[in-house]
């Protein structure tokens, strides 16, 4: 026992760099993804001398985030961000913000000026931890080289304990250039965070007995599920099919459920479909497993599925209780929750109300029967809609494990609408924090943790511009990210929304001076192709898929589609605007709604 | 577990246990403003050196529904060890401190010293034209006094916001 303390204890002694690499080695990192600058140059040099760790250099600091985000939310891992000082940090901010709303475990590092010139106003000098306070689940300035181990030990902990996030280590130049001693990762418990991830017992029970009794239930499920990993979306399908409860994912939660299974109602939301927002508001019983009841879900709140019993599983307890008031909590990891349920349900004696659940699926079949995804595609402009749905079809057949991002906008909406996912952890999307910009990325982050899958970025003219020069990354690492661009010329939503609230003033929204994308492709040595008929649609796909390499698939769509159904903002969801065309939903929207986004 | 309402308006005090580090009062404070809080009082000092941990409490305001928001925000700060609602676990103690300024002469400070024996204010400081009364209770009672200073020639005062503690065996620290 002594002599095991005795190496425990015993200390290597490395310079700060080299302790960081170790502590990331022991973390089990493989890759990461940065860009380099005077402060993280003892870093770089240390990295050069080891091949444990891989470094993919981006382009843009908010793009390091973003693609290891991608890398995160497609394995399950965490992933891990080098910047410089200054700059460095303040160009990483968005990402941190998106993978903060997002719930995705990153572990950002920072350089940072020497301690002795820290508040000086130094070259490069940012006041990063307070920058990055609320856009970080937890960060850290390492003024000290020996709590520098147990540092970025404690940072990869919060990174990926309870409710996921981002976590910034600001690391001073003398640090990372000093010597001090290294220390494994600790075993005893975190001093003050604990999360819990088992539920309790009590209400566990009073869930499944209210959902026995439930006449018209409705599973509603989010990103909380695909965070606690695949094995919680082999349970949340188990659940559902056990119960015959139809099931609905939010747009970070889609995957979790298979799209194909007739139990599957589709998106809900702003732009979920007509049946899944009608199932919430008709539900007498809701099941809400890892999704925080967003103002994109709920539309207006005091609408919002009036006359339901809400059951609300979160690992968070801060976002129970936050917008909508639940009738029984339950606080634990949606795996847990969830194995626990199934537990439950095969306890309880109580009988489920057969007739009552068959009369609900009726009614659920009926509000089907709108087919509110229906579209008309004809002629040779191709509709959005089309594009995304043949890509779906075509990358079937092809039978490829296929990984989607997305950027910011109405393609996101339509790739999340005709896009299905068996899988869960194939989707990457910015849903809280919908930053334009993201996709390209977080495909680059997707492509080097898979590389032999299929991974699409499907993006809009504007969204694709706020990162092409991640165009470079791809070309460097020769990363065959296919960008699935949906032209319209618009800032699409934002001339949606003009259109529908703002008199058709379509105030700055036009995509004017685009670039040749065939060209640009090129100019980053990767394949560019351009579609403007329907009938030539396949055949650009099919010439994407088949490349080998990077390409940009540049599709020029419809220019006045608008994305629908939509929930507009002030709106409840027996309030949907359906496609024109179509009709049930009351258009409308108030004063009131105006003022929120 | 009965949901909190979003009707009922209330004031809460809320005592936090917390690391003892950098950048603990500006992440709870940085989450009031951030979200909206209200903020009546907020109190931190150091309560256990051994065990590095600092004690911040802080008056608020809000219905149930963002007082339990509030609490849960707090309880997920990482370094928060602890999060207690004094005002809704049980009886408790709170008390607040504050140095009055009193200046003037003749009759004015005779009936400083006055009312200041009444409401036990210690005198602190004494020149022949100011006081300095030492004062601790509840923030009404502070409040009175105060008042009654004002016209007197009330010139300065420093609080220092609400600390408390509950009553009875139980403590955040067990």
């Amino acid at each position: 026992m002594s002599a095991t303390l005795q190496t425990q204890t015993e200390a290597r002694t490395m310079t700060g760099a080299e302790i960081v690499l170790q502590a990331l080695k022991d973390q089990g990192v493989e890759v990461i993804f940065g860009y380099p600058g005077g402060a993280v140059l003892p870093l770089y040099d240390a990295l050069f001398q080891q091949n444990a760790i891989r470094h993919i250099l981006v382009r843009h600091e908010q793009a390091a985030v973003h693609a290891a985000e991608g890398y995160a939310r497609s394995t399950g891992k965490v992933g891990v961000v080098l910047v410089t000082s200054g700059p460095g940090a303040t160009n990483a901010v968005t990402g941190l913000v998106d993978a903060l709303m997002d719930s995705i475990p990153v572990i950002c590092l920072t350089g940072q000026v020497p301690t002795h010139l820290i508040g000086n106003d130094a070259f490069q000098e940012a006041d990063t931890t307070g920058i990055t306070r609320p856009a970080t689940k937890h960060n850290y300035l390492v003024k000290d080289i020996n709590k520098l181990a147990g540092t970025v030990h404690e940072a990869f902990y919060v990174a990926k304990s309870g409710r996921p996030g981002p976590v910034v280590i600001d690391l001073p130049k003398d640090i990372l250039i000093g010597k001090g001693p290294y220390a494994e990762a600790p075993q005893a418990p975190h001093r003050s965070y604990r999360p819990q991830t088992e539920p309790g017992a009590d209400p566990i029970r009073e869930a499944v007995r209210l959902l026995k009794g439930a006449k018209r239930p409705v599973v509603y499920s989010g990103g909380g599920v695909i965070n606690a990993g695949p094995e919680a979306s082999r349970l949340l399908t188990e659940f559902v099919r056990m119960t015959g409860m139809p099931c609905t994912n939010t747009l970070m939660g889609l995957g979790a459920y298979p799209s194909t299974d007739p139990q599957f109602l589709g998106m809900l939301g702003m732009h979920g479909t007509y049946e899944a927002n009608l199932a919430m508001h008709g539900c007498d019983v809701m099941l809400n497993i890892g999704a925080r009841f967003d103002d994109r879900v709920t539309g207006r709140l005091n609408a919002f599925s009036p006359n339901s019993k809400k059951i609300h599983a979160d690992i968070d307890p801060s976002s129970i209780n936050k917008n909508v008031k639940v009738d029984v909590a339950i606080v634990g990891d949606a795996a847990r929750v969830l194995a626990a349920l199934i537990e439950a349900w095969k306890e309880e004696s109580a009988q489920q109300d057969k007739a009552a659940l068959a009369a609900w699926w009726r009614q659920i079949e009926e509000w089907r029967g709108k087919q509110c995804l229906a579209y008309v595609q004809q002629g040779s402009i191709i509709k959005p809609q089309h594009a995304v749905k043949r890509l779906y079809e075509i990358t079937r057949e092809m039978g490829r494990d296929t990984y989607i991002t997305t950027e910011v906008g109405q393609h996101q909406m339509w790739a999340a609408q005709y896009f299905g996912f068996e899988q869960p952890n194939r989707w990457m999307t910015s849903g809280g924090l919908g930053t334009m910009g993201y996709g390209l990325p977080a495909a680059m982050g997707v492509q080097i943790a898979h590389p032999d899958a299929l991974v699409i970025d499907i993006a809009g003219e504007a969204s694709i511009l706020m990162n092409i020069q991640e165009m470079g990354t791809l070309s460097q690492y020769r990363l065959p990210v296919k960008v699935f661009i949906l032209n319209n010329e618009y800032m699409g939503m934002v001339r949606q929304w003009q259109e529908l609230l703002h008199g058709s003033r379509y105030s700055e929204s036009y995509s004017a001076a685009l670039p040749d994308f065939v060209k640009l492709a090129e100019s980053f040595h990767a394949r560019g192709i351009r579609v403007t008929r329907a009938e030539d649609l396949d055949a650009g796909i099919r010439e994407m898929l088949a490349h080998p390499g990077p390409v940009i698939a540049d599709i020029a769509v419809a220019k006045d589609e608008n994305c629908f159904p939509m929930i507009p903002s002030g709106a409840a969801h027996n309030e949907m605007i359906l496609a024109p065309g179509q009709t049930g939903g009351v258009a409308g929207v108030t004063d009131e709604g105006k003022v929120l986004v | 577990m009965p949901s909190p309402s979003d009707t009922t308006f209330r004031n809460a005090t809320i005592a936090v246990l917390v690391e003892n580090e950098a950048g603990i009062l500006a992440r709870v404070v940085g989450l009031f403003s951030g979200r909206g809080y209200n903020i009546e009082s907020l109190t931190v000092a150091p309560v256990d050196q051994n065990r590095r941990l600092s004690r911040i409490t802080i008056v608020t305001s809000g219905t149930d529904m963002v007082i339990e928001q509030i609490k849960a925000q707090l309880d997920r700060l990482v370094p928060v060890h602890r999060v207690s609602d004094l005002t809704l676990e049980g009886p408790h103690l709170a008390r607040e401190m504050m140095l009055i300024k009193v200046v003037g002469k003749g009759e004015n400070r005779m009936e400083a010293l006055r009312l200041a024996d009444a409401f036990r204010a210690r005198v602190v400081d004494a020149t022949t034209e100011s006081l300095v009364f030492e004062m601790t209770g509840a923030g009404d009672k502070l409040d009175a006094f105060i008042e009654l200073m004002r016209p007197i020639g009330l010139a300065e005062i420093s609080r220092t916001g609400v600390v408390a503690i509950a009553r009875g065996p139980g403590g955040l620290l067990a």
